[in-house]
Formats: C-alpha cells, sequence, structure tokens
C-alpha cells in the first residue's frame, strides 16, 4: 500500500523475477550477454541510487526480493512470472520451480505463475498439466522469443500452441503474459510482431492475454490490437522506468495508451530486478503530463485510473482481495475506445 | 585518395530500417578506416540480442553504401558484439546466415513494412507543422504537394515517398495512405491520430536505443550529432 496527499493505493506489480544469472548457472555465451544486456537496461533506465553492481544484479537474495518489494517498495501482492531460458542456464534463469520456494515461504504475497513450452508438443502437454496440479495457477507467463534446440522461438498461433491455450481453458487458467522479444523464427520477419497475439485473443475469447511491455518496440501495433480484442493486456514493464529515464517519452506512451486501450486494461508492472517498484511507484503517483502542447489532448491521469494500473485491474484478473479503503473513489473516466465483445470464431 | 568525409557522407545515407535515422547519427559506426582503395567499417548496436534482420540490413546497406563512393574498391564491414556476429559477417545473404531459420527469400517484405512504418511517422512529422501554422485537417485532405510550402521535414517525407512508388508530382494529394490512396476528408482526423501513435512509437525506440548504446559503450561527447566522426577517425 502507498500513500500520497491523502490517496491510497493498493499496489499488485504485476511482473517479478527471482532470477539466478550467477557465472555458476551460466551455460554459455548467450547466457553471459542476455544478463548483461539486461544490466544495461537497468543502468541505463534506473536512478543512480538504485543501480546495483552486475555481481548483485545477477543473482540477489530472498532478503534483497523482500526488502525492495514489500519492506520499502509499497507492494502488496507481486506475480511471479518464470522464464526459462534452460539453453542459456544450467537449471534455468527464473523456473517456476525456483519462483515457487518464495510462494510457499509468503503464501499471502505471491502469486505464482507458471508457462508452457509447445515445442515439446505432447510430452510438454502432459508436464505442463503434471505442474498446473501441483502449483494450482491462474495464470502464465509465455516468451515466444526462447530458444531451444534449433528454434529460435515460436508463435501463439502455433498447432501446440493452441493445444495448449485450450488445456488453459480447461483447466481454467485463465491469464496468459505474453513476451516478445527478438529472434523469433522466422528471422526474416519482424521478430517483436504481436499479430498472432492478435490470432489467439480471438479465438479464446475466455482468455485473457496481457502482453508485456505493452508490445515495445511495436507500441502502434499493439495499441491497434488493443481496439481489436476486448481480452487483450497491457503489463507495462519496461514501460515503467521511461518515468524517470525518458519521461517525456513515458507521458506520451501513456497518453496513447489510455486513448486506445483505456484505463481498465492497464497493469503496473516493476520488471524486479530489472527495477525497482519503490521509485516506480512514488514516481507515477506523482505523474502529471509536461506542459506543452504535445500533451494537451491526452486523457488526465486522475488518482483513480492511477489506482487502477497500480493495482486494482490486475486484483481484477487474479482475483485479488482488496481492502474497502483501497477501493476507487470516483466513476470510470471513460478513457479508451469501446470495444465490443466479439463472438469466438472456429478453431 | 578517398576523403574519409566521403566515406562517412555515404554512410549517412544508410539507416537504420527501424528508427528511421541514420546509422552515423545514432553511434552504430564506431570506427572506419581508409588504406588504398580499401575501407574497412567497424559497425556496433545497443545490445547483443538486437534482431538479426536490422542488424543484417544494416551490415548489407554500409557495404553497397561504401562502394559507391568514387575509388573505392574493396570494402570491409563488420559487426561487432552481437550474438549473431559471426554468422552475419561471414554471410553474403541473409538467408545463407541462418539455413532453414528462415521463410522465402531475402529480407525484401522486411524492409518494405518498416519503410511503410516510416512512411506514417513522416507524414505525421509533416502534418503536425501544417496544422499548427494553422490549417485544419479537412484543408490538409484537399492540399496537393504543390501547395506544400519547403521544410525539411517535406523533404524527408518525399524521399520517403518516392522509395515506395506514391507519387511525388506537384498535384498528387499530401495525405495517402502507404499504398498511395487518398485519404478521404472524414477520416483524415482518425488517420493522423493513428499515425501520431506510430511516431511516437518509433521516436521512443530510437530514444531507448541511443540510451542503451551509452550505457554499453560509454558516453557520447557533448554537442549532439556527429561524435562518430571524431572518433571515426582517431
Amino acid at each position: 500500500m502507498y500513500e500520497k496527499d491523502g490517496e491510497k493505493y493498493f499496489v499488485v506489480d504485476g511482473h517479478v523475477h527471482y532470477w539466478d544469472a550467477s557465472p555458476e548457472n551460466t551455460t554459455n555465451k548467450y547466457g553471459e550477454g542476455f544478463i548483461k544486456c539486461f544490466y544495461d537496461y537497468h543502468k541505463n533506465l534506473s536512478p543512480e541510487e538504485y543501480v546495483w553492481p552486475l555481481e548483485k544484479y545477477r543473482k540477489y537474495s530472498e532478503e534483497d526480493m523482500m526488502h525492495d518489494l514489500f519492506e520499502i517498495g509499497h507492494v502488496d501482492i507481486a506475480i511471479f512470472q518464470s522464464t526459462y531460458l534452460t539453453d542459456f542456464y544450467d537449471k534455468g534463469f527464473n523456473t517456476t520451480a525456483r519462483n515457487a520456494t518464495l510462494k510457499e515461504k509468503y503464501p499471502d504475497k505471491f502469486v505464482l505463475n507458471g508457462s508452457f513450452e509447445p515445442r515439446r508438443g505432447e510430452a510438454g502437454l502432459e508436464e505442463f498439466e503434471r505442474k498446473y496440479e501441483k502449483y494450482g495457477f491462474k495464470g502464465i507467463k509465455l516468451y515466444t522469443a526462447e530458444w531451444h534446440e534449433d528454434s529460435k522461438g515460436w508463435k501463439l498461433d502455433d498447432y501446440w500452441s493452441v493445444k495448449h491455450l485450450e488445456k488453459c481453458v480447461e483447466l481454467g487458467i485463465k491469464n496468459v503474459h505474453v513476451h516478445k522479444g527478438p529472434t523469433i523464427w522466422p528471422l526474416n520477419r519482424d521478430s517483436f510482431d504481436v499479430a498472432d497475439v492478435d490470432e489467439a485473443a480471438s479465438s479464446f475469447p475466455e482468455l485473457n492475454f496481457i502482453v508485456e511491455h505493452v508490445g515495445l518496440p511495436r507500441l502502434e501495433d499493439f495499441c491497434w490490437i488493443g481496439t481489436q480484442e476486448p481480452n487483450v493486456y497491457g503489463g507495462l514493464a519496461v514501460a515503467m522506468p521511461f518515468i524517470h529515464a525518458k519521461p517525456r517519452y513515458f507521458a506520451q506512451i501513456m497518453g496513447e495508451l489510455l486513448y486506445w486501450l483505456g484505463e481498465d486494461r492497464l497493469l503496473f508492472a516493476s520488471d524486479y530486478a530489472l527495477w525497482q517498484p519503490k521509485w516506480l511507484v512514488e514516481m507515477f503517483v506523482d505523474f502529471e503530463y509536461p506542459g506543452d502542447a504535445e500533451f494537451d489532448d491526452y486523457a488526465e491521469i486522475t488518482p483513480d485510473i492511477k489506482r487502477k494500473i497500480l493495482g486494482l485491474n490486475a486484483a481484477k484478473l487474479y482475483d485479488l482481495e482488496v481492502p474497502e479503503e483501497l477501493q476507487l473513489v470516483t466513476a470510470d473516466q471513460g478513457t479508451g475506445f469501446d470495444v465490443e465483445e466479439k463472438p469466438a470464431t472456429e478453431r | 585518395m578517398i576523403e574519409q568525409d566521403a566515406v562517412l557522407g555515404a554512410l549517412s545515407g544508410v539507416r537504420d530500417p527501424e528508427l528511421d535515422e541514420p546509422v552515423t547519427d545514432l553511434g552504430f559506426v564506431s570506427d572506419l578506416r581508409v588504406e588504398g582503395d580499401a575501407v574497412s567499417v567497424r559497425l556496433r548496436l545497443p545490445t547483443y540480442f538486437c534482431a538479426p534482420n536490422f542488424a543484417y540490413l544494416m551490415v548489407a546497406d554500409a557495404r553497397e553504401a561504401v562502394l559507391s563512393v568514387p575509388g573505392v574498391n574493396r570494402v570491409s564491414v563488420v559487426l561487432d558484439d552481437h550474438y549473431a556476429s559471426e554468422e552475419l559477417n561471414a554471410a553474403s545473404a541473409f538467408d545463407d546466415a541462418f539455413p532453414g531459420e528462415t521463410e522465402g527469400p531475402d529480407l525484401g517484405e522486411l524492409r518494405t513494412t518498416f519503410r511503410r512504418k516510416s512512411f506514417v511517422s513522416r507524414q505525421e512529422r509533416l502534418c503536425r507543422v501544417l496544422l499548427a501554422e494553422g490549417r485544419s485537417p479537412r484543408e490538409l485532405a484537399r492540399m496537393r504537394l504543390g501547395d506544400v510550402p519547403p521544410s525539411e521535414a517535406f523533404e524527408t517525407y518525399l524521399d520517403r515517398r518516392a522509395e515506395l512508388g506514391v507519387g511525388v508530382s506537384p498535384g498528387a494529394p499530401l495525405v495517402v495512405d502507404p499504398n498511395g490512396r487518398r485519404v478521404p476528408e472524414g477520416a483524415v482526423v482518425q488517420h493522423l491520430r493513428f499515425a501520431r501513435t506510430v511516431r511516437v512509437s518509433i521516436e521512443g525506440n530510437a530514444a531507448l536505443c541511443r540510451g542503451l548504446l551509452e550505457t554499453r559503450y560509454g558516453g557520447r561527447r557533448e554537442g549532439g550529432e556527429g561524435p562518430e566522426r571524431e572518433e571515426a577517425t582517431a
């Protein structure tokens, strides 16, 4: 919970990691390159006082995480999004099993999401179901650019992806977080293309598709899909830290997202340990558009819109209980387009 | 004798296809050497995992641009610090760099996709200026290229129109889609509204990439554009 100027905010951090990229766990040059790339994002977009040494960044402790999120970070509940990367790291980067160690210890603090690997076909499907039985997750995180043997990525509308999504519906897993990254197959197409999300969201109206980092670097394509599909949401991981390093750009992104998707379909996330929730929450609550003409026609971001984005929207998707005093104060601000419910298409 | 400035001038015509800015302004050219009729160029990118297809296009375009400079007979363009450096530096075609990993020939389609995006973005940037000068969206919808006062934004818009095969004669309509079809009066406001999202996206990506490159390789010197010129001759 965060309180400022008499306004209270329930905070759900929609995307956190408990990763291990220590040298001992790093398999090859790709794993080495991956964590260094992450570190550059961290260093480039964080306020100086929040920048960690690389050594700590590669593998931080349980104490670091609990402190940064819940003791000082204003977070009420955080959602673990697993990222396997087993081709880069011996024991994986941030597996469901690793995250589960903290979920078991602090059951009220975390939501634990799972994942699936469509390229393992039938065997993958069985393993997915076993994991579901073990952990009982309500959501999954999919990283379509992940390497697996010779493959450099996959798409949501591939045959085995569809089989896995059908399994989600069957099991009652509602929330599908999709992360787009470079090097997805085929390599001669735009690797960040989010068109397969559109396809999947149409085919599975009973699932919610949360596109991580709001489709960046394809903000425009993501916004367009958001106007077509009512069950597409934007996760603000990676977009949030621009609030410090590139505040004008952050303001533009928020203005665009509120214009196209509206206040009910955006979810706050720190992407911890990429960035830390403390400064993100504090700066977001203080946020106002710059004063010049470029921003004149953007919808105002009221405290209630901030409340929705910081926690209430995610609480709704994950059925999290929100104390009465942290609920909305005013009515809907009416941002975004009215997207009509579309009938399910054949699949 | 080949002038370094001539080579840099040629390289400034090479753009990052996604960010629509010259590789020289973005700081992607880290080294440039001229020896007799041979030129060697080193390129670098903001991250180890930058999309290999865009990287390939820039390497290929840089090679072609340098070869277009009179007197240059041999050129070597090397991409450093990328996960696919080895494959990309050795390849003469993208499909050869990643056998079995591509679909259909070459990267032509990808290049066109991003030319269309930057076409939309350049059009919006120009229309924004025209609107700020007091014209209404309705007036914009009726304007022809011959009615547009000269400006840099107009020039870059015309360049991209020509590259996409969209008409550039003075009688051609100003506000058209990437296929050259005129946007009707009633649709101009919404057309420009989406175009603005495209521009915001491209400009934001460029700002992020600049920041990441700076973090990866150390700060740029004061004075804005063109510090690579100094580095390149060092």
